[in-house]
């Protein structure tokens, strides 16, 4: 490739990631050489205004884009399920930022600057994943988002907590990445090419010509490696402690942001890669591929939600759901079929205003009480009526119980499954929904039902008080009109594009 | 007027609602004043659907006063023209002669539960702004004509449920809120798959037209069900209002509840959310898979009498009277499965008019609990006894609640059990003969637990107790009231379900034969 063929490329429809760039290397400088002078929220609000920036611009793309925009090969490729999920990160990141602007007055992050830079690199290597056709640009993508977590975990530096979660997360995400490079290894050796299209050609062709051992080996490599970042059986376990030890607004990115990116990629690259794979019993996808997925589905369902009955740590207990609700998502993947795109982003988009909310609450209430204990929120009624209600919203609509978001999320997976007679993984759902029911109503008996230390109403700043309230508005009101989010989704995105046409409808 | 009739179902739905925002306002420690609102807020629905059941045109089956209005498209895929296109639900409503008098049951039992209320003392604002929620999930759940929205209702009595148990229950409240809660949710989610697969293979959540598709011999889509599936999803739907009824072996949460929950919210909980399981394995079970159920009646007539005499031998050894009437609650669903099984007009109207009669008798003996346990501060058979001589008018009263309980002609309990065994007898003779064993049971131990209660030697300390107060002489006389017009003009009950029963019966016994 040719300088000049680089400058052919319409660059404009990289504005969204350019922006996000440009303001992480600027707020860096500035952070440099006047951190100091600045007021102590500047940075922050100036990241905020970083990120509407590029979602502008997403906007933009989608109007003016009708076919998917490629450059380099599919280095980079602009399309429908790139900016739908792009429009996710950009959301979650904007309310991490809104919730660490209060966060970071408790003082136990030094380095304010530091923070929100890396959390629009760790957004930058996101929207990177979303948008790449690539196995390079994937992986430099999730890399990207990788490290900016790692340090982000650890940003308090004083807590052992956090620097435990901070060593726990770096290790053991390390070995994911080793695990998925080896699975790309595999499917580079089979087909030499990077190009996620053309070894979807490869791929079946090397299936017939029959090396389907090595291509299962690769599909396992990869489900297993990628699993970590949805925080998936098998690769779970870090979850817990991460989520944990990391400050509050870092959690809630790791669980939206940093989970949903890791789905983005998961989709898109399984899902193309191996599409096309015949065996003897059928396409691989459809068959082996899809009862394997459908397993690590059925494993986090029932580790997370059976884990999280346990857990007197309300972040933990947030982990082990976010397992169980990385399982959920898992399920209009065995098998997919055209409807599996609007089922994950409905999903997304309602756990993207449950999660904020949820972990809104929790940091108000664990920087009053000290504590992060379940027993924490005993009491919770008496002393901010406001944020009881709200986070009984928030936990019902986890718990997808009716009328909310949550509810409406699930019955559409729940839907989707059934209309592929999954019937063993439709059930494995509803009874672990049942079981998550004792501990999501576990923290309501406490707010309710307990006698807290004291009366005293709870100190919750004012702007996370007016978030909290919004975002339990909006899961109510998207919970009663769920179809101006599908229709939205139907009317401004067509995956099928992006699959080249390949899913059964 | 049409326009009104367009509108009163969801009017009368949601009109609770007023209440709440009322509520919503007045500082907490008026609780008087709460009181009042909440109390004067149950009489709107009530007085609604008063109105709606006397222009209800008995003479007609249809569905009437219909609302429909489109409401969530589930987009699937594009057409060849390009546009989406989905599956779509819709807000529907619409009663007919099984659900109108199931609504004004309801409307009646509310207004009671809420006078009964009176006896809560503690978080009162929260208590009435979820009774009300709780009120307009149950009208909800009646006056559905959709799936989806019947479902949703039906999830919208569960969350106030367990709050109303948990906060405002007696000693182990909290178990008895959770074990609510989890049988309650696999029962919704087993209903829920059924729902899904059954929206999946006709397209259509309509109640009227999945029953009518599934009904019409050679229907284009439902035809290719097959016996199987159908008998599959027939039976997860029963096991889904069974747990709900509920049908013995999954009773257990129930006694929780009814032993924990606060007076008026088991009168709430017995007179009307163990209905909602008869109502749905009448209007989907057996309206929408008549033939899979005549196939079940057999084991329906089993799971009746099981339920009939176990709840009897087990009402019978119980110490504590609230026991006594959880369990002969389960022995009086029972009745209900034998008049389902009967598979005929007077077999089905004896299970309609039982799930109505034990409404108002279950309503009228727990309020009576309540008042007993209001004075004694107990409700164990041994430590009470001769509270005739202190309380002649409550126990007046209790000893007619347990006739009208018993089957006493006359009364309401009576005319259900009459029918429901008349029709039994039609079709399975023997499991009818044993059925009503149950009823000599009924005696009994009904008998035993009232009559140690009321008569013998009073303790010295309940030789002083207040007998009834104004506020608590009004729900026991109207009670009482319905239970005696029922039995002695059971039309008024009857007129309404003739025409839709009769709806419902050719398809059953013209595929049976």
């Amino acid at each position: 490739m040719e300088v000049k063929d680089i400058f052919s490329y319409d660059w404009s429809y990289l504005l969204p990631e350019f922006i996000i760039l440009g303001f992480a290397t600027g707020l860096s400088l500035l952070d440099l050489f006047a951190g100091k002078r600045l007021g102590k929220q500047a940075i922050g609000l100036l990241s905020l205004v970083g990120v509407l920036l590029a979602t502008t611009f997403v906007f933009v793309n989608m109007t003016t884009l009708d076919q998917p925009y490629s450059y380099m090969a599919d280095m980079i490729r602009i399309d429908d399920y790139g900016n739908a999920f792009k429009l996710l990160f950009l959301g979650g990141t904007a309310f991490t930022i809104l919730i660490s602007l209060s966060y970071l007055n408790q003082g136990e992050v030094a380095h304010r600057g530091e923070y929100y830079y890396l959390l629009l690199s760790g957004l930058l290597g996101a929207m990177v994943m979303a948008s790449s056709a690539d196995l390079i640009t994937m992986f430099v993508g999730l890399e990207l988002l990788s490290l900016s977590s790692y340090v982000l975990v650890g940003m308090r530096k004083k807590s052992l907590h956090s620097n435990e979660s901070a060593f726990k997360y770096v290790v053991s995400g390390s070995i994911a990445t080793a695990v998925t490079l080896f699975g790309m290894s595999y499917v580079y050796g089979l087909t030499g090419t990077t190009n996620i299209y053309e070894i979807s050609q490869r791929l079946a062709e090397a299936g017939m010509m029959g090396y389907q051992f090595i291509i299962y080996m690769a599909f396992a490599f990869l489900a297993v490696g990628l699993a970590f970042k949805i925080s998936a059986a098998p690769n779970h376990m870090w979850a817990p402690d991460v989520y944990q030890g990391a400050p509050t607004p870092v959690t809630a990115f790791l669980a939206v942001v940093s989970k949903a990116a890791g789905f983005s990629l998961v989709f898109r690259l399984l899902l193309i890669s191996f599409l096309q794979v015949p065996s003897a019993e059928g396409p691989f996808f459809f068959v082996q591929g899809s009862l394997y997925l459908g397993l690590i589905a059925a494993a986090s369902m029932i580790i997370g939600n059976t884990m999280a009955l346990k857990q007197t740590n309300v972040k933990r207990m947030m982990a082990y759901s976010g397992i169980a609700q990385a399982g959920y998502l898992l399920v209009p993947f065995s098998p997919p079929t055209t409807l599996f795109f609007s089922e994950v982003i409905f999903y997304l988009f309602g756990y993207l205003l449950v999660s904020f909310g949820a972990f809104a609450v929790i940091m108000a209430v664990a920087k009053e009480q000290q504590t992060e204990d379940l027993k924490g929120f005993a009491g919770l009624y008496h002393r901010s009526p406001v944020m009881a209600i709200s986070m009984t919203i928030f936990l019902l609509s986890l718990a997808g119980i009716p009328i909310s978001v949550g509810f409406f999320g699930k019955f559409y997976l729940f839907m989707g499954a059934l209309a592929q007679e999954n019937y063993w993984l439709s059930g494995v759902m509803i009874v672990t929904s049942v079981v998550s029911y004792y501990y999501y109503f576990g923290i309501i008996r406490q707010m309710y039902m307990r006698s807290g230390e004291s009366e005293a109403p709870l100190a919750v700043p004012r702007g996370i008080w007016l978030l909290v309230l919004l975002l339990a508005i909006a899961t109510v009101f998207f919970g009663v009109f769920p179809g101006l989010v599908t229709d939205y989704i139907q009317v401004n995105f067509n995956p099928a594009f992006d699959f080249g046409n390949m899913l059964p409808s | 007027m049409d326009l009104v009739n367009s509108i009163l179902l969801s009017v009368l739905v949601f009109s609770p609602v007023l209440a709440i925002l009322v509520m919503a306002f007045i500082p907490q420690h008026q609780g008087g004043v709460i009181k009042k609102v909440g109390v004067l807020g149950t009489l709107l629905p009530l007085l609604l659907s008063l109105y709606l059941f006397a222009s209800f045109h008995y003479g007609s089956s249809n569905l009437q006063f219909v609302e429909k209005y489109d409401w969530i498209s589930i987009p699937i895929s594009f057409d060849q023209a390009g546009n989406p296109y989905g599956l779509e639900i819709n807000y529907e409503l619409g009663v007919d002669g099984v659900s109108m008098p199931l609504l004004v049951l309801t409307a009646i039992i509310a207004t009671l539960a809420a006078v009964a209320s009176w006896q809560i003392k503690k978080r009162l604002k929260e208590f009435f702004i979820l009774f009300h929620v709780l009120l307009i999930g149950m009208l909800g759940v009646f006056a559905a004509d959709n799936l989806f929205l019947f479902f949703i209702f039906f999830e919208m009595t569960l969350v106030p449920m367990f709050f109303l148990v948990g906060i405002w229950g007696y000693g182990e409240r909290e178990k008895a809120a959770n074990k609510f809660l989890l049988y309650n949710g696999i029962g919704s989610g087993i209903m829920l798959i059924a729902f899904i697969v059954l929206y999946l293979l006709l397209q259509t959540m309509n109640m009227e037209q999945i029953s009518n598709a599934l009904t019409t011999a050679g229907h284009p889509v439902a035809s290719a069900i097959t016996p199987e599936l159908r008998f599959g999803l027939f039976l997860a739907l029963f096991i889904a209002f069974a747990i709900k009824l509920p049908v013995f072996p999954f009773h257990t949460w129930m006694l929780k509840v009814h032993v924990q929950a606060p007076p008026s919210i088991v009168m709430i909980h017995s007179g009307i959310l163990l209905k909602m399981g008869a109502y749905g394995v009448l209007r989907m079970g057996i309206g929408f898979f008549p033939e899979q159920a005549y196939q079940f009646a057999t084991w329906l007539a089993v799971l009746g009498i099981i339920n009939i005499l176990y709840g009897a031998v087990l009402a019978y050894v119980q110490k504590d009277l609230k026991m006594v009437l959880a369990y002969s609650s389960i022995s009086h669903m029972g009745i209900v499965l034998l008049g389902f099984a009967a598979m005929n007009t007077i077999g089905f109207q004896g299970a309609m008019f039982q799930i109505v009669s034990h409404g108002f008798i279950s309503a009228l003996l727990f309020f009576l609990i309540g008042v007993i346990w209001d004075r004694t501060q107990t409700s164990m058979i041994d430590e009470l006894g001769g509270l005739a001589k202190s309380m002649p008018f409550v126990s007046g009263i209790l000893l007619a609640g347990g006739m009208a309980s018993l089957g006493l002609p006359g009364m309401s309990g009576f005319i259900s059990e009459f029918f429901a065994f008349l029709g039994l007898f039609g079709k399975l003779p023997v499991m009818a003969v044993v059925g009503a064993l149950g009823i000599v049971l009924t005696a009994v131990y009904l008998l035993r637990a009232i009559l140690r209660t009321t008569f013998g030697p009073t303790p010295d300390r309940f030789n002083r107790l207040a007998d009834a107060q104004p506020m608590e002489v009004i729900p026991m006389v109207v009670l009482l009231g319905f239970i005696i017009l029922i039995g002695v003009y059971p039309a008024i009950l009857g007129n309404p379900l003739q025409q839709t029963l009769k709806t419902i019966v050719p398809i059953v016994t013209g595929i049976g034969g």
